[in-house]
């Protein structure tokens, strides 16, 4: 893997992450967060349509009427995003059940909008589609942290599996009700952009 | 970017109209089946498990579900206004939220505190048979929480028509850890054995704020969920209203006429 894939591939994780530093996209960060479950069929679908809008989008990119580009784009992810909804729904049906409105909302995220628009205009079609499945993965890493913390303090449980037992089933772990609400995930993103911005000062905006 | 001419930007978005068209259309056609079927195998999974034929966690594979289900649910059709069995109607094509939407197979539901809008004319219920005879009645619920309208099943003993034996709620949006603690095994544990009629043949089961007794001393109140009263007051509001005389009251009325079957 040369130093420029790698790059495309990786940056988003840590050094421009789609949530911690641009900020985008946390709107469904707030929504699917209650449980592991939910975030991480949430990231595979949000990174399998960043990935190929890019892809799909860098290759015609050269034939896309700039007046109209906006409205070519949304309509591709629209498209794949769709396609995504009819795949949950035929092969996870329980999972597609929890996530409801959220998949669909996949199409107003604005990670997705903002790298087709970014990225795959202005990229050839391999890199634009690496470019789609990093930003995912940062977007992944926040949401999947996110989960992690609000279904363990919130619910006491991992996927599913109780750790801590709690009152309502006899035990002694008193859920923390704020993290079963979504402002919740406000305070997790924020300590995380926090924490991230303290380690890589060079991502603090400057007074 | 070149500046293109206005004739080929309509052609452009046209093309690229029909081929996202193809797209998601192609996908729904070879996907829809499966659909179909993963959306009937979660209603029999619900059904099985309100009836109690299924424990709780019990992971079943789509083939034992489906025998389950055939060996032991009779679905029946039900003329709500009537309160008896309708006549001339499959139950396995019967799609009871559908019925609900089309005029003509349903009206205006009177105001009511569960805010159901519509009536269907006709319910689908399932009994389950033990040893030839009808030992429970499943009937479908609905009615409004905190933010969504919850869809569930209640079974009832089929011998007093008035013993409750599970509920479940199979959809809802309520505030998972609050509201949507309506799924929490614990909580519905505490249905079976309380009574949904007082003896003047009033719904009279609900939900309340705090603790119930055990169900032999206080067989019309269940423990509220703490957090959320709206969705409890909801929960109370629609088993009285689908026991009362606009839901299943008539049919129930009939059952008990019979001496309960």
């Amino acid at each position: 893997m040369d130093k420029q894939t790698k790059g495309v591939l990786f940056d988003p994780l840590f050094n421009n992450n789609p949530i911690a530093l641009q900020v985008l996209g946390i709107c469904s960060a707030l929504a699917v967060t209650t449980k592991l479950e939910t975030a991480l069929v949430m990231s595979i679908a949000l990174t399998t349509v960043t990935a190929f809008s890019n892809l799909a989008i860098s290759s015609i990119r050269n034939y896309i009427p700039s007046s109209i580009r906006i409205i070519v784009q949304l309509t591709i992810i629209a498209s794949l995003v769709i396609m995504t909804d009819q795949v949950l729904k035929a092969f996870v049906y329980d999972v597609s059940k929890q996530m409801s409105v959220y998949v669909g909302l996949i199409i107003t995220n604005c990670i997705v909008m903002g790298r087709a628009e970014a990225y795959a205009m202005a990229n050839k079609p391999g890199i634009s589609f690496l470019d789609g499945i990093g930003n995912g993965l940062g977007y992944s890493m926040v949401l999947l942290v996110v989960a992690f913390f609000r279904e363990l303090f919130g619910s006491g449980k991992l996927f599913g599996v109780e750790l801590f037992k709690t009152v309502n089933d006899g035990g002694w772990y008193t859920t923390n009700g704020l993290m079963v609400m979504s402002p919740s995930a406000f305070f997790l993103i924020g300590g995380m952009i926090w924490v991230i911005r303290v380690y890589k000062p060079s991502q603090q905006e400057k007074e | 970017m070149a500046q293109h001419s206005t004739g080929y930007t309509i052609g452009f978005a046209a093309l690229v109209c029909v081929v996202c068209g193809v797209g998601i259309a192609s996908a729904a056609v070879a996907l829809a089946d499966r659909q179909a079927e993963n959306k009937k195998l979660d209603q029999q999974k619900q059904v099985l498990a309100v009836a109690g034929l299924m424990q709780e966690g019990e992971v079943l594979k789509p083939e034992e579900i489906k025998k389950r289900f055939a060996d032991n649910i009779k679905p029946e059709i039900v003329d709500l206004k009537a309160g008896v069995a309708a006549q001339g109607i499959d139950p396995a094509s019967f799609d009871q939220r559908k019925a609900q939407k089309d005029p003509a197979q349903s009206r205006v539901a009177p105001p009511n505190a569960a805010k159901v809008l519509r009536l269907p004319n006709n319910a689908l219920v399932y009994k389950v048979v033990k040893d030839g005879k009808v030992d429970t009645l499943i009937l479908p619920i609905e009615g409004y929480g905190l933010w969504s309208t919850l869809y569930g099943f209640l079974a009832l003993d089929a011998d007093d028509v008035n013993t409750v034996k599970g509920i479940t709620f199979y959809q809802h949006g309520e505030t998972p850890g609050l509201g949507g603690e309506v799924d929490n095994p614990k909580w519905k544990a505490l249905w079976p054995g309380r009574k949904i009629y007082d003896p003047q043949g009033q719904p009279q089961i609900g939900v309340i704020k705090g603790q119930a007794g055990p169900a032999a001393s206080d067989p019309h109140r269940v423990d509220g969920l703490s957090g959320a009263t709206i969705t409890s007051n909801g929960v109370s509001n629609l088993v009285k209203f689908w026991f009362g005389p606009e839901g299943f009251g008539p049919y129930i009325q009939h059952l008990k006429a019979a001496g309960g079957k």
